[in-house]
């Protein structure tokens, strides 16, 4: 699907990618890791046909600088930065549509299921949105196509938990069609998200790495926290996440999406001595857990229910 | 086309929106509104009077303010688009680089033409209102002259702006482009030729080779035919052209110039880094 042959890239005379060849294939889900200036973003751009490079890049035999309508016809992206496009939102969305020859009440339909209502912003320039809302509608455009690869650089930095379990569910959706490049600094950020990790360094591929094709990015898990205390900040977290209290703010109830549970228990690692009893258990099943008595957060296929400290549970389970 | 118009329509809403271009059209017509108040159609030069009178103020005030205005308006187009990180994005969109530029030159054009010749087709209206005789062929000549004077200016600009990589850099260059060309109307020639180092017909050439020379020329040689004004220069001009030969020149020539700097800023844009 994907093909970068030596691709070198140098800005004045610093080497920014150096003889990167990669293959990605149909369906991949592909992490691209790795701290600033390791050149994630020029090897994009390069993908994209923004960036003349040595080497080659194709997209289904394609080159995508010489053949840019056909071949970005094929991709949705979504950058890292919002663009400062002063254009009204209407206009964007109906712009990308046209020349992605998709109907704009597809970006509509999507915006709306990730929580973003256009109507009131239709005429508000896109450079005067929220984080958020800019984000939810790159998204939106993105996804609102028949795009053959998706690449997206930090792409749910921005939103809240609600648009997170969305955007989860909008990239299960379309996980067996679509190849997945996400760019992250973090591989946290991601790895539930993904089947294999390229981290990169000073241009240089350093892993490339497959796992383990069990990640469901629509799977759910269940979970219950009782605390020992009413703790308004507390409550505040698990509203975001929303999150019902089933008692004066003392016993909470909610579901996580797989693919951020992570990310949830990190968040409720900080309220660890507030924490009387913790469970998580998944929702949706997706794949058979691996044994009666083994207990697995990495796949997504296991429960946790840990009475006491939830960290010295988590330690143990994993 | 579809592309090539979608990218136009980008540009001219962005445009329409930007503070520069409500200052451009305020600018043309409060020059036509003014010429009118302060009673301009009513006095009288080598012979001209009424609406002929303004239109050849208004000419010479437009050649002096148009070149400026749309060097340093278009220069920040690709430059600044690129600055401000808006090329990662739109041009991940399925949109050919022939379409996005030269979409952009269509879309920028439209909107620096139409307010200077909504000015003049204000000044027409005024007049018929006032019951003042229209010289329609000189009306139309001079809107071919604006016409080509902003194809010209644009299309420098749209070189400017794909050489730079920064806004800063393209206005100092737009402002550098503006003021040699305006330092060879009179003051470089006319140093030259005092140390008589060059042939007068070199001399002329080398003014008939910078636009803003050119249209001044056919905006004078409207009023004044055999081109007094200009002296001796006069007779090289019009020994090498005639009259009506010159008038063509001054709509060939500019517009050649201006395309083909469009597209060498072209070639430059397809084959460089676009974010």
């Amino acid at each position: 699907m994907i093909r970068f042959s030596n691709v070198a890239k140098s800005f004045r005379k610093i080497r920014v990618l150096d003889d990167i060849s990669l293959e990605i294939g149909l369906s991949e889900r592909v992490a691209l890791i790795g701290s600033n200036g390791a050149g994630k973003t020029t090897l994009i751009r390069c993908l994209l046909g923004e960036y003349t490079f040595d080497g080659e890049v194709s997209i289904g035999g394609r080159d995508p600088r010489k053949e840019r309508t056909e071949v970005l016809g094929t991709i949705g992206f979504v950058p890292q930065l919002p663009p400062p496009l002063k254009m009204p939102v209407a206009q964007l969305i109906n712009f990308s549509a046209a020349l992605c020859a998709t109907d704009p009440a597809r970006i509509h339909e999507l915006a709306q299921r990730l929580g973003l209502e256009l109507a009131p912003i239709l005429a508000r320039p896109f450079v005067k949105l929220s984080g958020g809302m800019k984000q939810k509608l790159l998204i939106a455009i993105a996804l609102g196509r028949d795009a053959k690869v998706l690449v997206m650089d930090e792409p749910a930095a921005n939103l809240d938990p609600e648009a997170r379990k969305i955007f989860f569910e909008l990239l299960a959706e379309r996980q067996e069609d679509v190849t997945m490049l996400i760019s992250s600094h973090r591989l946290n950020e991601v790895s539930a998200l993904v089947n294999r990790v390229i981290e990169m360094d000073m241009g240089k591929v350093v892993l490339d790495d497959r796992v383990a094709d069990d990640v469901s990015l629509s799977g759910r898990f269940a979970c219950r926290i009782a605390i020992k205390r009413s703790e308004p900040a507390f409550a505040k977290a698990m509203q975001a996440w929303s999150f019902r209290d089933l008692g004066n703010g003392l016993e909470w109830e909610g579901e996580v999406p797989g693919p951020d549970r992570l990310r949830f228990m990190g968040m409720t690692s900080r309220y660890v001595a507030l924490i009387n009893s913790y469970s998580l258990e998944e929702a949706v099943k997706v794949m058979p857990p691996a044994g009666p008595e083994t207990v697995s957060l990495a796949d997504g296929t296991g429960s946790l229910c840990v009475p006491g400290n939830p960290l010295r549970g988590q330690a143990t389970a994993t | 086309m579809n592309q090539l118009w979608l990218t136009a329509k980008l540009d001219i809403v962005e445009s329409l929106r930007a503070r520069w271009f409500q200052v451009y059209t305020l600018v043309f017509g409060g020059i036509v509104a003014l010429l009118f108040l302060f009673g301009l159609t009513e006095s009288r030069v080598l012979g001209f009077i009424g609406l002929s009178r303004l239109l050849v103020t208004y000419i010479q005030l437009t050649m002096a303010i148009l070149p400026i205005f749309v060097l340093i308006t278009t220069v920040r187009s690709v430059a600044g688009d690129r600055e401000a990180g808006v090329y990662e994005y739109l041009l991940s969109l399925p949109v050919s680089l022939a379409a996005w530029f030269w979409g952009k030159i269509l879309g920028r054009y439209i909107v620096i033409f139409l307010p200077v010749f909504g000015a003049m087709v204000l000044a027409v209206v005024i007049a018929l209102i006032r019951e003042i005789e229209v010289p329609w062929s000189m009306f139309g000549y001079y809107t071919a002259l604006l016409a080509v004077m902003a194809a010209c200016f644009l299309g420098i600009g749209m070189l400017i702006s794909a050489l730079a990589r920064s806004t800063d850099m393209a206005q100092g260059a737009a402002f550098v482009v503006w003021l040699t060309l305006l330092l060879f109307l009179d003051l470089i020639l006319l140093g030259v030729m005092i140390q008589g180092k060059v042939s007068p017909e070199v001399a002329v050439s080398m003014a008939l080779a910078n636009p803003l020379q050119v249209f001044r020329t056919a905006a004078l040689a409207l009023f004044d035919p055999q081109l007094i004004v200009l002296g001796p220069s006069a007779y090289v001009i019009l020994d090498n052209f005639g009259v009506t030969g010159y008038k063509i020149f001054a709509l060939v020539y500019p517009t050649v110039l201006g395309v083909v700097a469009a597209t060498l800023g072209y070639q430059l844009f397809r084959r460089g880094d676009l974010p």
